[in-house]
């Protein structure tokens, strides 16, 4: 069973966020694996760890600070990774960035991909679908649970009120939730055993994708109306009747 | 005139309330007004899509969109985009439709605009709205292609019926042989008919200040006093304490009710983009520096275990005299 898992690295989501004067996200202070590749990388090693064989492959595109971010996934258990770094890339959107990922992810010819359902810094959740598609393979997508095998795939896909049950045959794309299991901590051999797995370098010229232009360009960020404060008390025993009151005029009551 | 398309999501024969708000938008925006309504339960869509201002819908009423995910509708959009060329083409960013949206998005070599909150027509074209960390910006972003494709996050317009009725164009199914593979074998509710959280007029949340999911309880007994329904932070959903279909926020759901009780939760971005657009908060925390009690319309720096109990004893005290 071979799994390639996307990952990205994005700017620290407990840091402080800023835009640039080209109004894109700026990246140049801490980065971190995004937490929901976290649960890609874990649900990968638990399938890889079930079947008791098989590979598992991060694909990463990112800046040359990415490799942070890879090297985490190494040191949690992944076997080996594709670093696709190109300064022609800088701002790419989402479908130059799948695409970019599909003609990377085609050569290794898994049996299935992991993505996680969206990054934490852009959240369009576009890029799965997107990469299902160029791959030419089915979506199964929010999984909480995976079973994977005998050529198979079955999830629990979560929805706005339950769960559906989905299934289909290999190679497939999955995304995961946070359900599929809490990561692994690195151990301290995962991270001596990370800093020699290897790590392949790639530009756009080595896998024959050239960058298009973009649908969208931005025209202007302004900052959204913010809700006023309201009023603010300690409970003093009050807090009832204040909540009550409020409740009544507003007919809630 | 801009030919304007919405896709119609349908879900178990129903309509999902975003595919109205969409149509809401549309309409105010001026254009030919069309919808896709792919799916068990299409024909009965058309009337409802042709009440909310829809002037034609392409139905198919095929139960090969309901069996398998995203593909089907993906061929059989394609092929409709092709043939009618719509100007824009709005999706719901909902866990199904946005499946659809990335995956034609693709096929037709050209890019989108997720996660959207507003789009408007001017220059020629459309530019989408979208809400930036946590809400506290927007980007005005251009979109230079036809049709121009944007996802719109739930509840940001309010749907409206006007009347009316749609021209109803049955169209066939078109399924590529590839295309039937990810199959939907079962589809389980994980909560009763209780008020559906997205639809509340009082939604009543918890976080990690409810200390663990045994006090969940006192939320649903408040919320049961009020006729509301009860939300959670995605902390307590990651933790496990409740299910994802309770999540408020930017991963989950987004809600707009009258009145939102937030009891033991930070109000950290993700969350607060979820719910800030309704019309009465009140907070409840521990922590007299949480961000939600900034912008609660009434916070209480206190115990939400506390609090909470006696709030449901005074709300029936108070309905019952």
């Amino acid at each position: 069973m071979k799994i390639v898992v996307t990952v990205k690295q994005i700017p620290d989501p407990n840091g402080v966020q800023r835009l640039g004067t080209d109004n894109r996200l700026v990246r140049d202070g801490e980065v971190v694996l995004d937490p929901g590749d976290e649960y890609g990388v874990e649900a990968a090693l638990r399938i890889k760890e079930a079947a008791g064989e098989g590979e598992v492959v991060l694909v990463s595109m990112g800046p040359a600070k990415a490799a942070d971010a890879i090297r985490k996934g190494l040191s949690m258990g992944a076997d080996r990774a594709i670093h696709i770094s190109d300064d022609a890339l800088a701002g790419a959107d989402a479908l130059t960035t799948a695409q970019v990922l599909a003609a990377a992810i085609k050569g290794e010819s898994a049996d299935l991909v992991i993505c996680g359902t969206e990054s934490t810094d852009g959240s369009t959740g576009m890029v799965p679908p997107m990469l299902a598609e160029l791959l030419g393979v089915p979506q199964l997508t929010f999984a909480k649970s995976v079973e994977a095998g005998g050529g198979k795939v079955k999830i629990q896909r979560q929805t706005e009120v339950g769960y559906d049950v989905v299934e289909a045959a290999t190679p497939a794309l999955l995304t995961v939730t946070a359900a599929v299991g809490e990561p692994r901590y690195a151990s301290l051999k995962g991270i001596m055993a990370a800093r020699s797995k290897e790590v392949k370098k790639l530009g756009l010229g080595d896998l024959g994708v050239s960058r298009g232009t973009a649908a969208e360009e931005i025209l202007e960020v302004v900052d959204a109306e913010q809700r006023q404060a309201g009023e603010v008390f300690e409970d003093d025993g009050t807090a009832v009747d204040k909540i009550l009151a409020l409740l009544v005029k507003v007919k809630a009551v | 005139m801009a030919k304007i398309w919405i896709y119609a999501e349908l879900s178990e024969g129903k309509l999902a309330p975003i595919s109205l708000e969409l149509l809401a938008k549309a309409r105010a925006l001026g254009g030919e007004v069309e919808a896709v309504a792919l799916g068990k339960g299409a024909e009965a869509a058309a009337t409802i899509l042709g009440k909310h201002g829809a002037k034609k819908v392409y139905v198919c009423d095929d139960s090969v969109f309901d069996e398998y995910v995203a593909q089907p509708a993906t061929d059989t959009m394609e092929a409709l985009v092709k043939a009618n060329s719509p100007d824009l083409l709005l999706f719901g960013f909902s866990l199904d439709s946005r499946e659809v949206a990335g995956r034609l998005s693709a096929r037709l070599g050209i890019g989108q605009v997720s996660s959207a909150v507003d789009v408007e027509a001017g220059g020629g074209g459309f530019t989408a709205r979208v809400s930036y960390f946590g809400g506290s910006k927007i980007a005005k972003m251009k979109v230079n292609q036809k049709p121009a494709i944007v996802l719109i996050r739930p509840k940001s317009f309010e749907a409206a019926e006007v009347g009316g009725s749609a021209e109803v164009e049955q169209v066939k199914a078109t399924v590529g042989a590839d295309s039937k593979r990810a199959h939907r074998l079962e589809r389980v509710a994980e909560k009763g008919d209780k008020v559906k959280l997205e639809d509340a007029a009082i939604v009543v949340s918890g976080g990690r200040g409810m200390q663990g999911p045994e006090n969940f309880p006192l939320l649903e007994e408040l919320a049961d006093a009020l006729g509301g329904a009860v939300g959670a932070s995605r902390a307590v959903v990651d933790a496990g304490w409740v299910p994802y279909s309770m999540q408020v926020g930017q991963t989950g759901k987004a809600v707009r009710p009258n009145v939102y009780i937030a009891a033991g939760i930070s109000g950290a971005m993700q969350h607060t983009v979820g719910m800030k657009a309704s019309k009465v908060i009140i907070a409840i925390n521990k922590d007299a520096e949480a961000p939600i009690l900034k912008m609660a319309d009434l916070g209480i720096v206190g115990d939400a275990l506390k609090i909470l109990p006696k709030l449901t004893e005074a709300v029936k005290a108070k309905k019952g005299g």
